[in-house]
């Protein structure tokens, strides 16, 4: 199986840095913000998110896990329904500035079914988009990402891996990797 | 495991314990939603649910129909009161009928033991049975599991005592089943007349004194006294059966531990069961109505997404 190393550990830091700043760029005090992470993979993306802010700037960003398992557009599609994942918001989001955070951005759908299961919570101010990977040239959907680590090229045939330490990997990393063939 | 092994609910006996835990951890999910200022998801919004009721049913009913409207599915509700099963049509042709508008999924409730059983090897549509005579009632006993694993933590090792009108009971079957898979131990409590004669053959612990069973468990599920099933007399009078096998808080004072009270419902009041127990602390008889709907809403989206 082919792999590609599309950032390392040292990379996925300074790109959650970045974030950071660019958060605090844009938000000021966080005194009107949330941020979303889309379950089941953006959780651990927002996590890093959250503690890194807090060390930066002092800011307890209000933050909340989001599944958009129930509100998805391919169910009875799939071979097999996805398995659907915790919600912990303990907040309503009305007239908040929400960012959505997922790992990695394909075909705009998953980002699709998050603001349909956000809107449960209330009606937000604004809503912004962050992922660490953006693949290009793939959605289906007319979604941009307001804020992305790295843009890359991908084919269909491949997928976008991504590797945490925290999850028993031996560091931080992701990786372009070809699917298998079924023979 | 993401997928139920069946594509129609027709018993516990049909269920696997991967099967059922899948179907609780779905549910935590549903009492979330249930829970939110919005509390509907667009799930089922393709999908057309029919509830055909071919017995008398409130609260069942009305916990379908809205797991059902909760999960955006289009609800049509048939009830044998006023349908042409009255003018000698069969229970195939009705379904028949039903499914030729483009029903997905039936939701039955039916006198006949096996009913569902019956339709689900002559139709396509998933089936859901709500009840089918005196064998099983499957969401009841999802619903009865969930709350004690939501009251207790856990299932497994639990002691589970039933109690009450057995023989007419298919919450009690259903439960047994569902109870075992998960590793509780379950006893039956009841006047002799009112225990099947081979319950035991089940492997569940049979008691025929109120008061041993009460201190013997950690969960009462008090059954209803089913006298609309009931041909012959089973004992000399509700007031008598009231004196022997009702439960009040005299009796859960007098036990060294405290215990969870459960029923199905409809409640008789006074008969088995006081209101001092019903709306005591103890009872979590309206954390189960609400459960009724989560887990409704689990198995119904569970289904549906099985091919």
């Amino acid at each position: 199986m082919q792999k590609r190393l599309v950032l390392d550990q040292k990379q996925i830091a300074i790109t959650i840095d970045r974030f950071c700043h660019q958060l605090i760029e844009n938000h000021d005090d966080f005194d009107n913000t949330v941020l979303l992470g889309l379950q089941p993979r953006g959780t651990l993306v927002l996590d890093k998110i959250v503690k890194r802010l807090k060390e930066i700037s002092g800011h307890d960003v209000p933050s909340g896990y989001l599944d958009a398992t129930f509100h998805r557009d391919d169910f009875r599609r799939r071979d097999i329904p996805l398995k659907a994942n915790e919600t912990k918001i303990n907040f309503l989001i009305e007239n908040k500035k929400v960012v959505l955070v997922d790992d990695v951005l394909f075909k705009g759908r998953s980002v699709r079914a998050a603001m349909d299961a956000m809107i449960a919570f209330g009606r937000p101010k604004k809503v912004e988009l962050m992922v660490l990977i953006d693949r290009k040239y793939t959605r289906d959907y007319p979604v941009i990402p307001n804020y992305f680590g790295r843009q890359v090229n991908t084919l269909e045939s491949q997928y976008v891996s991504v590797e945490w330490a925290s999850q028993g990997f031996s560091e931080d990393a992701i990786w372009i990797t070809e699917k298998e063939v079924k023979s | 495991m993401q997928q139920l092994s069946t594509k129609h609910l027709l018993g516990i006996k049909g269920l696997t314990a991967d099967d059922i835990q899948l179907i609780f951890e779905t549910a935590d999910n549903f009492k979330d939603v249930i829970n939110r200022p919005i509390k509907k998801v667009p799930s089922l919004r393709d999908i057309t649910i029919a509830n055909v009721f071919f017995e008398n049913s409130t609260r069942t009913k009305l916990s379908f129909e809205l797991a059902e409207k909760r999960l955006s599915a289009d609800v049509i509700n048939f009830s044998s009161s006023n349908s042409s099963v009255k003018k000698g049509e069969t229970l195939v042709d009705t379904v028949n009928n039903i499914l030729s508008m483009k029903v997905d999924m039936v939701v039955m409730r039916h006198s006949s033991p096996g009913a569902p059983h019956f339709l689900s090897k002559n139709i396509s549509a998933n089936i859901v049975n709500a009840g089918d005579g005196t064998h099983e009632h499957p969401t009841q006993a999802l619903l009865d599991a969930f709350s004690i694993r939501e009251k207790l933590g856990d299932v497994a090792g639990k002691k589970v005592a039933i109690i009450g009108d057995i023989l007419h009971s298919r919450v009690a079957l259903s439960n047994i089943f569902c109870l075992q898979k998960l590793g509780a131990e379950v006893m039956v409590c009841g006047p002799v007349t009112l225990l099947p004669k081979y319950i035991s053959s089940l492997g569940v612990k049979v008691e025929y004194d109120v008061k041993k069973a009460l201190e013997w468990c950690d969960v009462a599920n008090i059954l209803r006294i089913q006298l609309e099933r009931q041909q012959i007399k089973y004992f000399p009078s509700l007031r008598e059966y009231s004196l022997y096998y009702g439960v009040d808080k005299k009796m859960l004072d007098q036990l060294d531990k405290e215990i969870v009270i459960m029923h199905p419902g409809p409640i008789n009041r006074g008969v088995e069961l006081n209101s001092d127990v019903a709306d005591s602390e103890h009872s979590i008889i309206l954390n189960q109505v609400e459960n009724g709907v989560a887990i409704r809403m689990a198995v119904l989206y569970l289904l549906a997404g099985v091919k």
